[in-house]
């Protein structure tokens, strides 16, 4: 095999006043031509930083401090910018993370992968090649995709598209930078094969950049976990996943949720919540041209009984958001009974409602987006009950035991949202909606934001509180594996009706519907079991 | 309150363009008492040059003085500046709050009318309505209200707009606060920055109006301003060049340093932003 | 957006520009009755010369005596003939008078039009080039010192230094008085009446332009496909060609037509200042005389000029851009 990239103990400087000197310190890693190595880390650990130094691409906010960085036997950081750039796109190239920005709005994709041929001089081969390479990457009727601009495409199309510009020029390298985290698991997995099955057939090195686990399991041959900047450890992809040594590895496979759910007490049929026929139909147009109706919501029926968790889900666009939201009236659906103890709040008038918000609360998922930037933590938490006619003194004393109880500490009453970390923030958010003493929660992605590590730890905690307060909650969540580890039953959604719901063993282990055996075949790293690990 | 101040520093300009505002409302505060009179008054000859007969900035065609005229023009370049934005942001906000609060066929509406009004050629506008309700403070404040309101509706419909979609605001909805205390006690707070940077940008536009209208004669009769000076200089510009000149300069300071606060306070209040913006702080 | 589409967007526009029009006709009707005093001496011209028997006509014709509606049918009908009035004070139809007018001011925005957006672009897209350095900062500060001074005051200046001080320039009109100029030299002559007015109206809509085309180029830089570029290799000059000055010059063409009808509004200064035979000095011309019918009429052409442009930037838009559809 021939080194195809050596980086070479690589110092990065970060803008001074950032959090710390460096984004990448003294960091080592090589890659071979013919394998893929998975770089991993939490966000901000400095991965992409690394990718970017490798293409040449860093902002020029960032400057390397020393190391070197040695491509197919030449010095990267010592070439000219001009030698550079006739590299990039030609040797070595880069597919990003949002493929929805990542392409010209303006420009027809075929004319894009078009220009990465033309720069490098080989234009005259543009127009059999742009063909050749749609269909290469498995782009139904190529020649129509060409002419089409990027906003016709889907998400998953786009990043087809990317990877297409890409491999214009039989690269020796390609560069992955989470090229997947933005996708739906089952374009994910098409994605993922589709590198793989590229990657053998042409012996390109890839450097696939990634923050999960079950993604490096799919795809790695090595793996380096990055930390703060620095690599932690490095290694073959079969050790470093069942035999991890590092102290920060091993929590971080730790908090891979594993998808066995805890035995649990029989739930017995006590209806809190159920839902006949609801529908909700979107309408897009305006008063000329085509009006298109989209139905967001049809067939989506389901009882949830007291004390049970039931696990919504689906891919983005399945319409389980938007379900969860008819619950609670933030949207409003045309037909259909939503019964809540057996009364219709459907026909009820905002102010009908106002004694069911107390009953029914609900946890969001972005945490920055959650809370109101300019209100304390404090008054967050307590305006709720308040509203409902709660003394101040009393809702000032159901915050601070709400504080402990979701471990923040006191004297976060007095500060602001912007203070708190992601976690800590999602955290606040479940004390206001405990605040009301719901017995229904309505959990809407409550921790795909973030990272694995504090993901784990949230969701600890909901399945503590959930214990505790005897809560009946209706979960929301696009990760299969974290539907699998909270969940009592299942329902799957796919384009706005349910297609199939169960106890969550039985979905999992015998899938009536192929949509579901579908979303079960996507979960990456689904061949890997992680290792039971005791933390360090 | 400390860091926004601290942020405001740290554009020069702004800090500039504030002293200079100061001075120029302090020239206005004490006007009567500099000059003190009526600036309708003759006080010397008939086009005196700046310096020459006591006059520091000369005189006009009738003997006025040049500077008192100014520091009385202040006083009404500044107030209708200040009642008309107040007036136009009253119109703005409540339009834009109603559009991108209720959404659907209000919002159409409200957009429409919006549209309406930024597409016709809003000076003439200003022009014919001070004309048919003859010229007066009261009309000039009311011609650049109805014209200057369109840019508020805009920006705070779309503030809204995509501030009712954050899940802070859903949050409130299904906590089952009043549609009056989200608006008020959610939206508004987080659609103010916005406002408040446009808003010093519109105070320089309408006092920029009034001097066009004043300029062509529009002026309220009874009161000194700068586009008057200028448009009474205007016919005698190779004789008296002083007479246009300083007015001018006037306007332009003012106009200039209510600009450069503006900017100031579009950094304070978007820090993130203000960095971003190409490396220089 | 599509080739083929383009007929059904044209058609969804130009009925959204009559409605426009129609709104504007009906507003003009209801300022005439909005206006303090007798409606009739408001068309005939405020001052009081206007005689009864006069008044009686208007009344007659406008149909004063009858309900609100049916005078605002026959105000509307009126319109819709190009019927736009007489006006008393110079014995001529108001549609004739702004017919007349209307080239010079044409030529006039037109001529300023281009100036602001070529120059204004280019220094817009150098400061973005080299942000941070001294020449964005010159660049900077003269598009502030523009925006900040009236459009009236930098006329009179220009006049002072160009036409009083060093006489290189005509300080008013649009032709010399006096002297019969033929072919090339009748161009050149007003060629150089335009260039002061021009450069006036101009120079605050370059500062507008150049301010806002720098940070459309600042913000189109920092987008990702602008890094895909540079991934694939593609030189820095053609990114800045082919990748960031298209996708800014969107927001500069829809500021384009937000900006019409201000540069007409600009243009009534201008024209004021430096004499120049458009409709703007016309409107001038009536405001002295209180000639309200002149006046309106002024409003509502300068008023279809702006929604004439205003389709062509949409059109423009469209063709540029693939994503707008038909709708909205």
């Amino acid at each position: 095999m021939t080194r195809l990239l050596t980086v070479d103990s690589l110092t990065v400087a970060l803008p001074p006043g950032a959090d710390r000197p460096h984004a990448v310190e003294d960091l080592s890693l090589h890659l071979d031509a013919g394998e893929i190595l998975c770089v991993v880390g939490e966000s901000g650990s400095g991965k992409s930083i690394t990718a970017n130094t490798v293409m040449g691409l860093l902002p020029k906010t960032l400057k390397v401090k020393s190391g070197r960085i040695t491509f197919e036997g030449e010095d990267v950081l010592g070439l000219s910018a001009e030698a550079l750039r006739s590299r990039r796109g030609r040797r070595m190239a880069m597919v990003f993370q949002e493929p929805m920005t990542a392409l010209n709005p303006l420009m027809k994709v075929g004319d894009q992968i078009a220009e990465a041929l033309a720069v490098h001089g080989r234009a005259a081969e543009a127009r059999a090649r742009v063909p050749e390479l749609l269909a290469a990457v498995n782009l139904p009727d190529p020649a129509a995709i060409a002419r089409m601009h990027p906003f016709r495409l889907s998400g998953g199309q786009r990043q087809r598209v990317m990877i297409a510009m890409a491999l214009a020029l039989e690269p020796a390298l390609l560069i992955a930078d989470e090229p997947t985290t933005a996708l739906d698991v089952t374009t994910q997995m098409q994605i993922l094969r589709l590198i793989r099955e590229i990657q053998s057939r042409k012996g390109m090195g890839v450097m696939f950049i990634t923050h999960d686990f079950g993604v490096v399991a799919e795809i790695a041959d090595r793996v380096a976990v990055m930390q703060h900047g620095r690599i932690v450890e490095q290694g073959p992809a079969a050790q470093v996943l069942n035999a991890p040594r590092h102290p920060y590895t091993r929590a971080l496979i730790a908090a891979v949720p594993h998808g066995a759910a805890p035995e649990r007490a029989p739930i017995r049929p006590m209806p809190v919540l159920s839902l006949k026929g609801v529908t909700k139909t979107y309408q897009r147009g305006g008063w000329f041209g085509a009006r298109a109706t989209v139905k967001a919501i049809h067939d989506a029926d389901f009882t949830l009984n007291k004390g049970e968790t039931l696990g919504l889900v689906g891919e983005s666009g399945s319409g389980k958001s938007t379900l969860a939201r008819c619950v609670v009236r933030l949207v409003e659906p045309e037909a259909g009974e939503i019964l809540f103890h057996g009364k219709d709040l459907r026909p009820l008038s905002r102010q009908g409602w106002l004694p069911y918000r107390r009953r029914i609360q609900m946890v969001f998922q972005d945490p920055y987006a959650s809370l109101n930037p300019r209100r304390r933590v404090g008054d967050a938490i307590m305006e709720g009950p308040v509203t409902h006619g709660v003394s101040v003194e009393e809702a000032r004393q159901r915050a601070l035991d709400l504080l402990r109880l979701v471990r923040l500490d006191p004297s976060a009453m007095e500060r602001f949202p912007h203070e708190f970390s992601g976690g800590q923030r999602q955290r606040i958010g479940l004390a206001r909606a405990l605040a009301m003493q719901p017995e229904l929660l309505i959990a809407d992605e409550p921790v795909s934001a973030l990272d694995v590590s504090v993901q784990a730890q949230v969701l600890d905690l909901l399945a503590e509180i959930r214990q505790r307060l005897g809560l009946t909650m209706l979960f929301i969540t696009h990760d299969l594996r974290v539907a699998a580890q909270i969940c009592d039953r299942i329902a799957v959604m796919q384009r706005g009706a349910i297609v199939e719901q169960g106890p969550t063993a039985e979905v999992f282990g015998a899938p009536r519907h192929a949509y579901t055996r579908a979303l079960l075949d996507s979960i990456p790293g689904r061949g890997w079991t992680p290792p039971v690990l005791t933390p360090a | 309150m400390k860091e926004f101040w601290r942020n405001f520093r740290r554009n020069r300009g702004a800090v500039v363009g504030l002293a200079v505002l100061l001075l120029v409302l302090l020239l206005a505060v004490l006007a009567p008492v500099l000059f003190p009179g009526s600036p309708w008054d003759m006080a010397g000859m008939p086009f005196a040059p700046p310096g020459e007969m006591g006059m520091l900035l000369g005189t006009d065609s009738l003997g006025r003085d040049v500077a008192a005229g100014i520091a009385h023009g202040a006083r009404v370049s500044l107030l209708v500046g200040a009642v008309s934005t107040v007036a136009a942001l009253a119109i703005g906000v409540s339009l834009g709050a109603v559009a991108g609060y209720l959404g659907g066929v209000a919002d159409d509406v409200v957009m429409r009318f919006t549209e309406f009004f930024q597409t016709i050629p809003s000076f003439v506008l200003a022009i014919l309505l001070v004309a048919i309700f003859t010229p007066s403070i009261g009309s000039i404040v009311f011609a650049i209200a109805v014209v200057s309101w369109p840019p508020v509706a805009r920006v705070v419909r779309a503030e809204f707009l995509s501030l009712r979609s954050r899940e802070f605001v859903q949050a409130a909805e299904v906590l089952g606060k009043s549609r009056l205390s989200i608006v008020v006690g959610d939206i508004l707070p987080n659609a103010l920055s916005p406002i408040v940077v446009l808003s010093s940008l519109m105070v320089a536009s309408a006092i920029l109006l009034e001097s066009a209208l004043s300029f062509l004669g529009l002026g309220d009769p009874n009161m000194m301003s700068w586009g008057f000076l200028i448009g009474s200089g205007r016919s005698v510009i190779r004789m008296a060049w002083w007479m246009s000149v300083f007015p001018g300069i006037a306007i332009f300071l003012t106009v200039l340093s209510l600009n450069l606060v503006g900017e100031g306070l579009s950094d304070a209040l978007n820090p993130r932003l203000a960095r971003n913006r190409g490396g220089k702080a | 957006m599509e080739l083929s589409r383009l007929p059904a967007f044209l058609l969804a526009r130009a009925v959204k520009a009559a409605v426009v029009i129609l709104a504007i006709v009906v507003c003009n009707f209801f300022l005439i009755h909005a206006a303090p005093g007798d409606p009739a001496s408001i068309i005939a011209g405020q001052s009081g010369a206007a005689d009864a028997k006069f008044l009686a006509q208007l009344r007659a014709q406008f149909g004063l005596d009858q309900p609100l509606y049916v005078q605002l049918w026959l105000y509307l009908k009126g319109v819709l003939t190009l019927d736009l009035g007489f006006s008393h004070r110079q014995q001529v139809s108001v549609a004739a008078l702004l017919l007349d007018r209307l080239p010079a001011t044409l030529l006039l925005t037109g001529a300023a039009f281009v100036f602001a957006i070529s120059v204004g672009v280019a220094m817009g897209a150098l400061a973005a080039r080299r942000v941070g350095t001294w020449g964005d900062s010159i660049i900077t500060i003269l598009a502030l010192t523009f925006y900040a001074t009236p459009l009236f005051w930098v006329g009179l200046m220009l006049v002072l230094l160009f036409s009083v001080a060093l006489e290189w320039l005509p300080s008013f009109g649009m032709a010399s008085v006096g002297v019969e100029l033929h072919g090339i030299a009748a161009v050149l002559d007003v060629a150089k009446h335009l260039l002061l007015p021009g450069l006036t109206l101009g120079l605050f809509y370059v500062a507008v332009y150049a301010r806002l085309s720098r940070a459309t180029m600042l913000e189109v830089a920092d987008q990702d496909f602008v890094k895909t570029a540079r991934a694939k290799g593609v030189p820095e000059g053609r990114i800045l060609r082919r990748h960031i000055l298209r996708n800014a010059l969107l927001p500069v063409i829809t500021f384009a037509g937000i900006q019409a009808g201000q540069l007409i509004g600009g243009s009534i200064l201008v024209e004021t200042v430096f004499a120049w035979p458009g409709i703007g000095r016309l409107a001038f011309e009536a405001l002295l005389a209180r000639d309200y019918q002149v006046l309106l009429g002024v409003f509502f052409c300068t008023s279809v000029m702006v929604v004439l442009f205003n389709l062509i930037t949409d059109l423009l838009y469209a063709i540029v851009d693939p994503r707008v559809e038909v709708a909205r």
